[in-house]
């Protein structure tokens, strides 16, 4: 730490330095104060238990109703297929290349990975529409389905998510020592077993935390849900039906023009405060789960 | 610290393959072994269907005319030339934006920052949240900004450009932080010791060291700017656009806009231009991680 006199103009560098880290910070405090003012102003006009548990959104009709709750059950709907989809085959594929794939397997499947990592969500979009829901679903399985439904878009948020919760889940278990594993393989274990019963264990912390942020993302995602979930919005009751999101609803109303301080307006804030707060809330856990996994061993 | 699969160092580090000994060969090891491939042949089963069917339904309109023509009412005549344009003004401005803030702020955090100091352990905890928090809610963020100064056409270069900046700074700062961790401390105790300031050793040792990493990081960062499209749509970037975007404050639409604007409508062509336009989209992006990919494996330094 004996570094050189520090020069007159490298306190001016620590300061511009400073500065760019806090811009970090000042981003947070936007989004809160961006999110709550509107807010407040909508909860003036809504009480906030109409909006919190009435269940019929109709904002824009002339006996106008904000219940927020169908939006909650289609993103409840889509949340809950993505992870039926993302969860298995993550794992499935977290192990595979933490525990059977050889080096120059890994080298050459990672990539795979990355690249469904990062196909666009507006093109995930369009191929939930076009060929799952229209072409797949109504086509040739002749599913009763109309032009969207929670599942097509699930299903294709599912892979989306795949990559996140597999390279996240794969970090936890490649930390697991070898020393665990060649114990297990001592006692007579397969890799199976190893898997199973000491790896998985060993690494569930993280495993959650991949869980945890898989959940945060589906939450959050808005180009395939405002594409192919549907744009009305009523309470969802089966996968086959059309139902419209919080990030649907964001993403039509940011359609219209609204005026700022509308009413209309408001309301988009009041239902990004409330997206807002489900994910932080989940980040905080996921954040959480991963430092206890690193402080394991 | 030394773990015990250090000290275990040579030997092999699992000594059993599968199918190799009898414990292995059993019935139920080997279908866990063929579900843990399903599971991972299902992903890229996905990904290539995706691929083969944007190609097929776009492939037929894949050509000269979509990069030169303007959007139309007709989708015989329509083309992304705009969208184009737009992107590569608004990843341009986002580029310059972040790329300087990002790497000064993890510069601050790895090198000058002291870590039990609150501020900086308020910044840590922010950036990791800011990783996660949904674009849309960035798209929101823009808007009131926007509204806040008193700007009435939202729908500017610039004010895309912030929104996707915002969204990509963690990924920024949290990929500058890695490669600057990268560089061994004994550069950094080497300089140290020649008499040179931090900030000499900083910006004429470690920086440079540390560029590979940072240009990945950046690359990627970026890639994912340009395929994002629900922030944009906020600042109501859905707009018809039959003009070249030609500075800070024109008015622009991109091209995973202008796919979502073709996806929503009844005309099958539509369709195939949505298609045609991903391809190219995809075609970017393919290209931009392939770069960031290149540039790791041919100029990362093995300390």
């Amino acid at each position: 730490m004996f570094a050189g006199r520090a020069r007159p103009g490298e306190a001016v560098i620590k300061v511009v330095l400073r500065v760019a880290a806090a811009v970090a910070m000042v981003t947070t405090i936007g989004i809160v104060f961006a999110l709550i003012v509107p807010a407040i102003g909508f909860f003036r006009e809504v009480p906030i238990f109409d909006f919190l548990l009435g269940d019929r959104w109709a904002p824009r009709f002339a006996d106008a109703s904000f219940g927020v709750v169908p939006l909650v059950t289609a993103t409840l709907w889509t949340t809950a297929i993505a992870l039926l989809v993302s969860v298995p085959l993550g794992l499935g594929a977290a192990l595979l290349l933490s525990e059977y794939a050889t080096p120059g397997l890994r080298k050459t499947l990672k990539p795979i990975l990355e690249i469904l990592a990062g196909v666009p969500t507006v093109v995930y979009g369009f191929f939930a529409l076009q060929f799952v829901q229209s072409t797949v679903f109504r086509e040739w399985l002749r599913l009763d389905t109309g032009a969207f439904s929670v599942l097509a878009a699930g299903l294709v948020m599912g892979i989306m998510i795949i990559p996140t919760v597999a390279s996240i889940s794969e970090d936890a278990m490649s930390a697991v020592p070898m020393s665990l594993r060649q114990g297990s393989a001592a006692l007579g274990a397969n890799r199976m077993q190893t898997s199973l019963r000491v790896v998985f264990p060993a690494a569930l912390s993280g495993i959650m935390a991949a869980i945890v942020l898989g959940i945060s993302r589906a939450v959050g995602e808005t180009m395939i849900v405002a594409i192919a979930a549907g744009s009305q919005a009523r309470i969802v009751g089966g996968p086959l039906e059309q139902g419209q999101t919080m990030t649907g609803f964001i993403a039509s109303a940011a359609l219209g023009d609204s005026r700022v301080g509308s009413l209309e307006y408001n309301t988009l804030y009041a239902v990004g405060l409330l997206l807002f707060a489900i994910t932080l809330t989940v980040n905080f856990i996921s954040i959480r789960l991963v430092r206890r996994f690193r402080q394991a061993y | 610290m030394i773990s015990l699969q250090d000290s275990l160092a040579g030997a092999p580090t699992m000594p059993l393959k599968t199918g190799e000994t009898p414990r292995e060969r059993r019935p139920a090891p080997m279908i866990f072994l063929v579900v843990l491939w399903l599971s991972l042949l299902i992903a890229i089963l996905s990904l290539l269907t995706l691929i083969v069917n944007i190609v097929l339904e776009g492939g037929s309109r894949f050509g000269l005319p979509l990069f030169t023509e303007y959007p139309a009412s007709s989708p015989d005549r329509a083309g992304a030339r705009p969208a184009i344009l737009g992107s590569i003004w608004v990843i341009g401005v986002t580029a310059v934006l972040t790329i300087p803030v990002g790497v000064a702020a993890a510069v601050h955090l790895e090198e000058f920052a002291d870590k039990k100091h609150w501020f900086n352990r308020v910044i840590e905890l922010n950036v990791q949240n800011l990783a996660a928090v949904p674009s849309i809610i960035y798209g929101l963020l823009a808007l009131a900004f926007l509204a806040l100064i008193g700007v009435r056409d939202k729908n500017i270069v610039i004010g895309g450009a912030l929104a996707l900046s915002l969204l990509i700074l963690p990924v920024i700062i949290i990929a500058t932080r890695e490669a600057i961790r990268a560089v061994p401390s004994e550069i950094r105790d080497g300089s140290l010791a020649l008499g040179a300031t931090r900030w000499q050793t900083t910006w004429r040792q470690v920086l440079p060291a540390s560029v590979p990493g940072i240009a990945t990081g950046s690359i990627i960062a970026l890639s994912r700017a340009l395929g994002e499209a629900a922030p944009l749509l906020l600042l109501g970037a859905l707009v018809f656009v039959s003009f070249d975007p030609n500075g800070l404050l024109s008015g622009f639409t991109t091209l995973p806009i202008q796919i979502f604007n073709w996806t929503g409508r009844p005309q099958e062509g539509f369709h195939e231009l949505a298609a045609a336009a991903s391809i190219i989209l995809l075609g970017l992006l393919l290209l931009m991680n392939g770069l960031a990919i290149y540039i790791r494996n041919r100029y990362q330094k093995r300390w």
